[in-house]
């Protein structure tokens, strides 16, 4: 068994036999654009480049710039995409969906699919993306055997190698590297079972994690877990719950626990260098590294090299070592944004806010914190001197430009920015200048 | 008072019902999500969801909490597309009407 649809659970034989026939529908083209949102598709997509030797590429998120930036860097990629509005930048497109057998293939046919396909561990597998300073996205690349290496540590970690068959449900989309190995790799390296379905809203939740059989786990982040726990929703009990994108809260992880009534395991990594620790925050505020991996500190950040990753990376994170494998983590550099696990930073959106057409200084900044928020969510703020431009402009502007989390709320519209004597910007000063405007604003 | 009348009058108090009911949403969704705007300034037909008012799936998680706290209505999708009910204020209203437990 390898997913459920819908509570239904789909076989590893019918998998393969959709993977095979999906990869006989492919064009010639040697990349997939992998835009799926349900993530059966995704996975058939991901098997079905995999058996045919083609690199994957998974979109950050489908705002049409990005699908366009993606689109340029592999000219003959097709675009997998299971919704009519994900694609439209793109000019190749498939729908796996024609490609998905009803379930009434003979038993011969599965019978002779059933052998499962052997990938070469130094095969390309994917091409992940983080946004560069300079508007273009950087790719990463991902061979299929420290993929599959990194998920196999993490298994071992979570208690997820033994022989027990778990069913995952993951709110987190199969694109975002984390969702990418903890639902997606996870049921393919280790033989768990993964939900298509990404249930959004807390009752949904629970009634999807309701529907799987035990032992099941959710893979979730910082922003849902607050969102279901402060839902009153009854939640179903679980035997796993995992967490990662975003520092979370020690109090949250103790309700989560107590809700649940499982483990509660919090994951770090990057797009990068894909999982690299784990802890159990109800425990302990030391992460344990994943073995053969390890960090050193630099002046601008920690290094982190070994194991399954591929390319030593520079981590933009406070760290101290307090052991060969294990570390605190003290925050993030200030430059970096992290919005529910999307992760930009202050340079890359002060470089497309500046060079949208009519805007003539403009900087992003940390707001300072809102109480309002019951997600938990820290947004960004901006200030803009565009004196041809209103909001709505610029903002369409902005959302052609950049995911939509990083839209900056407020946005501020002034005469000039409160640049000192050097043309730095102290974040002071952009604070006290939107509490300024914000007390001066009608009602 | 005819059968057609008493449907009319009943058919303007549900109307204006939802009418006092969606000025207090819009109030709810502009000081949950500190939007820059003032409530009416959110027309019933506009989408809420990216074009339009330009909320994003947190901001609509932080209005499904919202509501659920205020109406006793938790919001589902089931299968269906998450952004449906908030394609305009009007939806979401309608959405709350016909599911408010308090």
């Amino acid at each position: 068994m390898i997913a459920y649809r819908a509570g239904t659970p789909v076989l590893v034989s019918q998998f393969l036999a959709d993977a095979r026939r999906l990869a006989r529908s492919f064009p010639p083209c040697t990349h997939v654009l992998n835009a799926c949102s349900d993530r059966y598709h995704f996975t058939v997509g991901l098997a079905a480049a995999l058996i045919s030797g083609r690199a994957s590429l998974l979109p950050s998120s489908q705002a049409p710039q990005v699908m366009q930036q993606l689109g340029e860097f592999a000219p003959d990629a097709i675009c997998l995409c299971d919704e009519a509005d994900g694609s439209s930048a793109l000019p190749r497109v498939l729908d796996p969906r024609e490609a998905l057998g009803a379930g009434e293939e003979d038993a011969a046919a599965v019978t002779a699919a059933h052998e499962v396909p052997q990938i070469d561990a130094a095969q390309l597998a994917a091409y992940v993306f983080t946004s560069g300073s300079t508007g273009t996205p950087l790719s990463h690349r991902k061979s299929f055997g420290p993929l599959i290496a990194c998920v196999r540590e993490g298994a071992r970690r979570l208690g997820l190698a033994g022989a027990a068959r778990w069913a995952m449900l993951a709110t987190v989309p199969p694109q975002h590297m984390y969702g990418f190995e903890s639902s997606v790799l996870l049921a393919l390296a280790c033989g768990h079972a993964l939900c298509a379905e990404r249930p959004f809203y807390p009752a949904d939740i629970a009634a999807a994690l309701e529907r799987l059989p035990r032992p099941r786990a959710l893979v979730t982040t910082p922003v849902h877990l607050r969102a279901l726990l402060g839902s009153g929703v009854e939640l179903p009990a679980v035997d796993l719950v995992l967490c990662s994108t975003a520092p979370l809260a020690q109090q949250l992880a103790a309700e989560a626990e107590r809700r649940f009534d499982a483990r509660l395991l919090e994951i770090y990594g990057s797009t990068e260098t894909g999982q690299i620790a784990i802890r159990r925050p109800t425990h302990t505020a030391e992460w344990r590294l994943w073995s053969g991996v390890s960090l050193e500190l630099e002046a601008a950040g920690s290094r982190a090299r070994g194991g399954h990753i591929e390319q030593p990376t520079l981590l933009p994170d406070v760290l101290e070592m307090t052991g060969p494998e294990s570390f605190l983590l003290h925050g993030r550099l200030s430059d970096l944004v992290n919005i529910a696990g999307k992760r930009s930073s202050l340079a890359y959106l002060n470089y497309q806010l500046n060079s949208i057409p009519g805007v003539e200084d403009g900087a992003f900044f940390h707001a300072a914190e809102s109480s309002a928020s019951h997600t938990g969510v820290a947004r960004v703020a901006a200030c803009v001197v565009a004196p041809a431009l209103d909001a709505a402009r610029l903002l369409e502007a902005l959302r052609e430009r950049i995911d939509a989390v990083f839209l900056p709320r407020p946005l501020l519209f002034v005469a000039r920015l409160p640049r000192n004597d050097t043309g730095k910007l102290p974040l002071a000063a952009l604070q006290s200048l939107a509490a300024q405007m914000k007390s001066a604003a009608p009602a | 008072m005819s059968d057609h009348q008493v449907a009319s009058l009943r058919h303007a108090a549900a109307a204006a019902d939802a009418d006092a009911l969606s000025t207090e949403v819009a109030r709810l969704i502009v000081q949950a999500l500190n939007l820059e705007i003032s409530p009416a300034q959110i027309a019933p037909d506009q989408p809420l969801y990216g074009e339009g008012l330009g909320l994003d799936s947190i901001d609509i998680l932080e209005i499904a909490l919202v509501v659920s706290k205020t109406y006793g209505v938790q919001l589902r999708a089931d299968s269906g597309e998450n952004t449906r009910i908030f394609g305009s204020l009007r939806q979401l209203v309608e959405y709350i009407i016909a599911n408010r437990t308090k």
